[in-house]
């Protein structure tokens, strides 16, 4: 049979009813835009998680030293003076370990010109900036020779910039941090918020001898409260985990029932479970449209059914005439193809809209991905030949005579 | 073996239905030959077993036992596809209640054996045309099927059927729900073609419209009682 004619007929049947044509392929695209919605909505609340996480920097652990007891008073995690930056470099000679950076902070009043604005200050190696995946927006990072020298010199975010400089450029101008003048040698390209909503732009980094010897002081030279660390994989992290927890314990001449007084964090954990979350939920809004997908398939079937029962006596003409059962299956099967190709590309129209209409009242993200309309299309097609298939297959094998002779 | 010449050959050919009190015979022992340019009657009374015999002569039932031809081929060795071609090239079929297809114009009606015969468009609308002139419907050709009179519904079944060139009509109560003029006119139709070569299987009550054809075959309770020429003084 030619195909021409073929579409001729399809076409000729579909508008014979169109107020039933329309209500089915209303079901496909219902459940078409259901799909395209679920999905662009599930996969903009991944990307901005997976956003918020890779501003953090990739496989890192923190450690901490432990807390101390002064006068009666816990002081909290991170100030007994257990940490040292040589821990730091032992650290960094385990197999697997990438890069480690020691962190000594501080809060610090900042001062350039008429302007003042008080911030959080780290002291820290230049690799800190690799470390958190960190690009300069201008300048460059300072040096492991400003980190012997104790130079001050001074990488700030941008937060600092727009409070501080009005419309000059910030590099190599002088700034006071606690009266002390630091040349700018760099600005933080902006990482917005973190993953707990802090300002990450709101930072200034300086060599941690610097912060050691001339902005905060300290009784123990050397010893930092923090260390990060980044793990060279994912898969490594809780191995790695153990073998620095065995160095410091080992460099620390902690007895084996002593309690740490240290300890190792994997940020990694929260942010992957997070990742996880919204994987399992964007998964969960996709299965609750395929649901209606399915749904808008069987309204398919059922009236492609009822459309075979009251054309039966036109089947008896057709084979009389010579046609055959495949020819059959095949214009049934055409018109069931048809309708939900035609409701999924309805459909897709739809529920791009839907997505751009909700990103416009709600400003939640959304992403149509390509592969979610090929996705639906796929589906569509599936959909259509499974479901018409039943209905064109029982038309091909109805006894000539009998369907001649329906009334 | 067949005769070259016999279009139709029919050697004991049987037909039974299985029903719940067992198989229950319609055709018993069926002998016939039509040879090609023929214009044969078939009658009978209800229930005489003389459609099932013109479903199986047309291809759409299958015999219980016995022998079929049809232009030299053993139909009982055709598979449905095969019997679908068969059909398509031998056989054109004009029905009682015509059987045309709605929302459809004259044309594509007409056109329709011929897109299952492969057939491209054009040539099939050009066919289309020819043979309604032919049934005397040349003006009506992008008219739809509900608009026209009984009669003219019956020339565009003849049309139909005429319009992959077949050797054989078959034709089941074509006048069955006409009046009488009009009859008359589809039956002056029937001879014309006669005329023209194409040979003629028409079952029908009416002995009026019995005594157009030549010959005149009558069933009886599954079997064949009477073969033999049209007399059209006697009463048949």
């Amino acid at each position: 049979m030619i195909s021409g004619a073929m579409l001729a007929e399809a076409w000729r049947a579909m508008g014979a009813n169109r107020m039933r044509t329309a209500l089915t392929m209303l079901g496909m695209v219902i459940g078409v835009a259901a799909v395209v919605l679920m999905m662009a909505i599930g996969q903009g609340a991944q990307d901005d998680v997976k956003a918020s996480i890779a501003t953090m920097g990739s496989n890192l652990f923190i450690v901490l030293s432990g807390s101390t007891t002064s006068g009666g008073v816990r002081m909290g995690g991170g100030a007994a003076p257990t940490l040292t930056v040589a821990d730091g470099e032992a650290i960094a000679e385990l197999p697997g370990i990438t890069a480690v950076a020691p962190q000594h902070m501080g809060t610090a009043q900042l001062v350039y010109g008429p302007n003042n604005w008080s911030t959080t200050v780290f002291g820290t190696t230049p690799n800190y900036v690799d470390l958190r995946s960190w690009p300069l927006a201008s300048g460059a990072p300072f040096t492991d020779s400003d980190v012997r020298s104790a130079t001050r010199v001074a990488l700030i975010g941008q937060t600092i910039v727009d409070n501080l400089f009005d419309s000059d450029n910030p590099v190599g101008k002088t700034i006071r941090i606690k009266q002390n003048p630091f040349v700018v040698v760099g600005v933080l390209a902006s990482k917005g918020q973190s993953l707990d909503g802090r300002d990450q732009d709101d930072v200034v980094l300086v060599p941690w001898t610097t912060a050691q010897r001339k902005l905060f002081g300290t009784p123990f030279p050397g010893a930092v409260r923090s260390l990060m660390v980044q793990a060279a994989s994912t898969e490594m992290m809780p191995k790695l985990q153990d073998s620095m927890t065995e160095l410091l314990r080992q460099r620390h001449h902690l007895r084996p029932d002593a309690d740490l007084d240290f300890s190792v964090r994997n940020l990694t954990a929260v942010a992957s479970s997070m990742a996880e979350t919204t994987r399992v939920m964007s998964l969960l809004l996709g299965a609750i449209a395929s649901v209606s997908l399915l749904v808008g398939g069987i309204g398919i079937m059922n009236i492609m059914l009822v459309s075979v029962t009251e054309r039966t006596r036109e089947i008896g003409i057709r084979i009389a005439i010579g046609a055959k059962p495949r020819e059959i299956r095949q214009q049934f099967l055409l018109e069931a193809i048809i309708m939900s190709c035609a409701g999924c590309l309805i459909g897709v129209l739809v529920g791009v809209g839907c997505a751009m209409l909700t990103h416009a009242m709600s400003q939640a993200s959304v992403v149509i991905t390509g592969s979610s309309i090929v996705l639906a299309f796929v589906v569509a097609a599936v959909v259509g030949i499974f479901f018409g298939f039943y209905p064109a297959n029982k038309a091909a094998k109805m006894e000539p005579i009998s369907a001649l002779h329906y009334e | 073996m067949p005769e070259p010449t016999a279009l139709i050959r029919i050697e004991r050919l049987c037909k039974q239905y299985e029903t719940a009190a067992g198989p229950f015979p319609v055709l018993k022992e069926i002998n016939l030959t039509v040879q090609t340019g023929e214009f044969a009657a078939v009658m009978g009374p209800s229930g005489s077993g003389k459609s099932t015999f013109m479903n199986i002569v047309g291809c759409l039932d299958r015999q219980t036992s016995g022998d079929y031809w049809l232009d030299g081929e053993d139909v009982r060795g055709l598979d449905v596809n095969q019997r679908a071609d068969l059909r398509k090239r031998v056989i054109g079929f004009v029905f009682q209640g015509f059987n045309l297809l709605p929302r459809m114009n004259l044309t594509d009606n007409v056109a329709l054996p011929l897109v299952y015969a492969g057939v491209p468009r054009h040539e099939r609308e050009r066919r289309a045309a020819e043979v309604l002139g032919r049934v005397g419907l040349g003006a009506y050709l992008k008219s739809h099927s509900n608009t026209i009179s009984g009669g003219q519904q019956q020339r565009v079944a003849i049309a139909r059927a005429l319009v992959n060139q077949p050797r054989l009509i078959l034709a089941d109560e074509p006048t069955g729900n006409l009046d009488s003029r009009t009859s008359e006119e589809i039956m002056a139709l029937f001879r014309e073609l006669n005329g023209g070569g194409i040979t003629i299987l028409l079952v029908t009550h009416e002995p009026d419209i019995a005594a157009h054809a030549r010959r005149l075959v009558r069933f009886l309770d599954g079997r064949i009682v009477h073969d033999g020429p049209v007399t059209h003084q006697e009463p048949p």
